[in-house]
């Protein structure tokens, strides 16, 4: 631990914010349909786009159509992921020749591209063909932030509405922040990373004979490209097996500031645009509070567990001058770089990671597993951490108007019996999914097989594989050997859950909100942009997304802290 | 939903035309053309022309005449190129406590008993990391002098040049590139003299 670990960790949360801000405001304009620079190079393109879809741009959704049409894109996504992965040996581009991926593997691995997940059971570079990669992992990314960022751009309009049913168009939504927004931004970024040492290229393999004359075969694929997008839509699924950890993926420090920068910027960016769609600037900023508060407080801790906690192992070979945790870390990195990355990833639903968390110390790895279960919402993921933000602050007006006995108000619209409902469906999801999931695989014994480490660090395991899948974000403690029938399968689920059975209530949230009349404040109005309401929020967050997972926790990482100390003296 | 699925289908094939293989493609040819040596992977060719590596990927010296990288959990032998991996080794773990007691053992029969640093007994996130701690690059200089027949200040020297400091003066961690270094020792202080009987 030392002053330039506290530094990065504080200028990256810093740069993050402030590159998402003008993203945000910009596109706030895509969202309205304003003019951009972009439009001489892609207005022909939209159109081509809507003419082909058959989608007319002006005419706008209810929250049921919207609902729909993102639903019906997403199963569509699904089915046509699958059999480009499950058949990938009959198609072209696979220099490898890699077979296609079983049943299991694809269905995970299409469920998990489609819901903006990216959970990997899978190693990419002894798996995925280049065509994968590319014409199904790749769009994905794209799309299914797309989706993520067309959802926040309607809950933004149901603010903005008085007594309305028009959300926009999903088609429209999604296209243009794809195309105006989401693509720039990797290009550029892309040709950044390859400029600092990221490959890009369509071949195989280059095989080395090392300079002690050995043989090694260095995988290569179109690398940057998918890295590009992999982070700006909160993906996070790598074309290597362990991720930005890999050097190919992940060559200086300065690439990691621009991977765990554009990992979250986008998502901070979605908040200032919805301030700016529905009308409430102000209360933006104290949702940005909020995520940065705890994003801080989450790197910090986790950046203390890896350099205070004394390491057994170490201690036990006789090694005192070793203080921090680098099993499983870069050295280029170190573990400033890792506790920020493993922070903000685990704080938006990215997922990907630059060290492995299974060889986190305990509360490193429970504090990342813990970001995960407070619902992906510290940022989140691009478009999904905002309405799960929303759906907390919901909850935020709801618990202050019952200590006070008035009707809580949230961005001038009165919350009733109806969202209240829906946001606690919505809210439930996560508990059910990851702690139901769980207690079944912890005493089944075909679960139990694929476990690395046992006693409180196997649990661990198993509570942060369905943690990640519920909350799709798609980091792992990688000791688990998830490519398996049972693991495949109610991941998949579980991710499944994780994205539209959130999703659905959100839009039933959006279509009520969307239908109330717009209030001015009144005296009575809880005013949502002050820090009390900062710190309400933090509660709602920290009390009812997290308190559920405390018992299951201190029976994994907390139990193992103790152990931990304990072997240590 | 039925009337969605026009749409649906249809952009799912524009998006996979557009972002599947327009976009990925083009960043392709123009890293190719901006930046072929990082685009093609930053390999390090021997002067027949020979790719022996690359500046990012660690491989394995077992020889006393180099630098030895960290641990690896890539693939069976370690630094499979083709299969990164991690430990993934809970804190616990007695295999981890094994591994790192043995490699603590075989550093200090190899270079002594001086203090060891962390990275030199703990598998990379990678399997793959490319550099080692200044600090555990200090701590062979004088293994890697004798085996050729140099002074260590030489040899400190030639790890000096391949060291990389704090990016921005805080970003990261300094560290040593295993390969270029072992490649530069090789160009200056051919071990073969030294290896000569």
């Amino acid at each position: 631990m030392d002053w330039r670990g506290w530094a990065e960790i504080v200028f990256t949360i810093a740069l993050t914010v402030a590159v998402g801000w003008p993203l945000g405001i910009f596109m706030a304009r895509v969202w309205a349909g304003e003019r951009t620079w972009l439009d001489p190079v892609l207005k022909p393109v939209e159109a081509l786009a809507y003419a082909a879809f058959g989608v007319d741009r002006s005419k706008g959704q209810n929250w049921l159509g919207y609902a729909a049409a993102a639903l019906a894109f997403s199963a569509v996504g699904f089915v046509l992921l699958y059999l480009q992965l499950r058949f990938q040996n009959l198609l072209p581009l696979n220099p490898q020749g890699f077979d296609g991926l079983s049943p299991h593997l694809a269905f995970n691995t299409a469920v998990s591209f489609v819901s903006n997940t990216n959970w990997q059971s899978y190693a990419g570079e002894a798996t995925m063909s280049n065509l994968s990669q590319m014409a199904g992992l790749t769009v994905h990314n794209f799309v299914s932030a797309g989706t993520g960022l067309a959802i926040a751009a309607a809950m933004a309009r149901a603010f903005a509405a008085d007594r309305g049913e028009n959300l926009g168009n999903f088609w429209v939504d999604l296209t243009r922040t794809t195309l105006y927004v989401l693509l720039p931004l990797s290009i550029v970024t892309a040709l950044v990373l390859v400029a600092a040492g990221v490959p890009q290229t369509l071949l195989a393999n280059v095989e080395a004979s090392t300079v002690e004359g050995a043989k090694q075969v260095i995988s290569l694929f179109p690398t940057a490209s998918q890295e590009a997008i992999k982070q700006w839509g909160t993906n996070g699924g790598g074309i290597f097996n362990v991720n930005s950890a890999h050097p190919f993926e992940n060559p200086t420090p300065f690439t990691n500031l621009i991977e765990v920068v554009s990992l979250n910027a986008l998502a901070f960016g979605t908040v200032i645009a919805f301030g700016r769609v529905a009308g409430a600037r102000k209360e933006a900023k104290a949702l940005i509070a909020v995520m940065v508060i705890l994003v801080g407080v989450a790197a910090a801790a986790i950046y203390s567990a890896e350099t205070l906690t004394p390491q057994p192992a170490m201690i036990s070979a006789g090694i005192s001058d070793a203080p921090s945790n680098m099993e499983g870390k870069e050295v280029r990195f170190g573990p400033a770089a890792s506790s920020i990355w493993a922070a903000q990833t685990t704080g938006a639903s990215n997922g990907s990671v630059n060290a492995m968390h299974g060889s986190f110390m305990p509360l490193g790895g429970g504090v990342a597993m813990f970001m995960i279960q407070l619902g992906e919402i510290l940022p989140g993921g691009v478009g999904s951490g905002l309405y799960g933000m929303v759906v907390m602050a919901l909850l935020a007006v709801f618990v202050a108007g019952l200590m006070v006995g008035r009707t809580p108000e949230y961005l001038g619209k009165k919350v009733e019996a109806r969202e209240i409902k829906f946001a606690m469906l919505a809210v439930l999801i996560l508990p059910l999914t990851i702690l139901g999931f769980s207690s079944i695989a912890a005493v089944l014994p075909v679960a139990l097989e694929g476990l690395l480490n046992k006693g409180p660090h196997g649990l661990s395991e198993i509570l942060y594989a369905y943690s990640s899948a519920a909350g799709n974000n798609g980091s792992a403690f990688a000791g688990l050997t998830a490519n398996a029938p049972w693991w495949d399968t109610t991941l998949g689920i579980a991710m499944l859950l994780g994205r539209f059975a959130y999703l659905v209530p959100v839009m039933a949230i959006a279509g009520a909100i969307a239908a109330k009349p717009k209030l001015q404040p009144t005296a009575g109005t809880l005013p949502s942009d002050s820090p009390l309401f900062v710190g309400l929020l933090i509660g709602i967050v920290l009390i009812l997304g997290g308190l559920q997972f405390f018992p299951a926790l201190a029976l994994g990482p907390i139990v193992e802290h103790f152990q931990v100390l304990a072997a240590a003296r | 939903m039925l009337s969605q699925l026009r749409p649906a289908i249809v952009s799912m094939v524009f998006f996979t035309a557009l972002l599947g293989l327009a976009y990925p493609l083009a960043v392709t040819g123009l890293a190719g053309a901006l930046f072929p040596a990082q685009a093609g992977g930053s390999l390090i060719r021997n002067q027949a022309g020979e790719v022996v590596g690359s500046e990012w990927i660690g491989q394995t010296f077992k020889d006393a005449a180099y630098l030895h990288p960290r641990p690896s959990a890539a693939g069976k032998d370690g630094y499979d190129a083709s299969a990164s991996s991690g430990s993934n080794l809970g804190p616990l773990n007695e295999d981890l406590a094994a591994r790192i007691k043995g490699d603590a053992e075989a550093l200090r029969a190899a270079d002594g008993p001086g203090s060891i640093p962390a990275d030199a007994v703990t598998a990379s996130g990678s399997g793959l990391d490319p550099h080692i701690s200044p600090e555990n690059a200090a701590r062979q200089i004088a293994r890697v002098a004798a085996a050729r027949n140099t002074a260590p200040a030489a040899v400190a020297a030639v790890i000096a040049e391949n060291t990389q400091g704090y990016t921005f003066g805080f970003l990261g961690r300094p560290r040593v590139n295993v390969l270029t270094a072992n490649l530069a020792l090789d160009a200056r202080y051919p071990k073969a003299q030294a290896k000569a009987p």
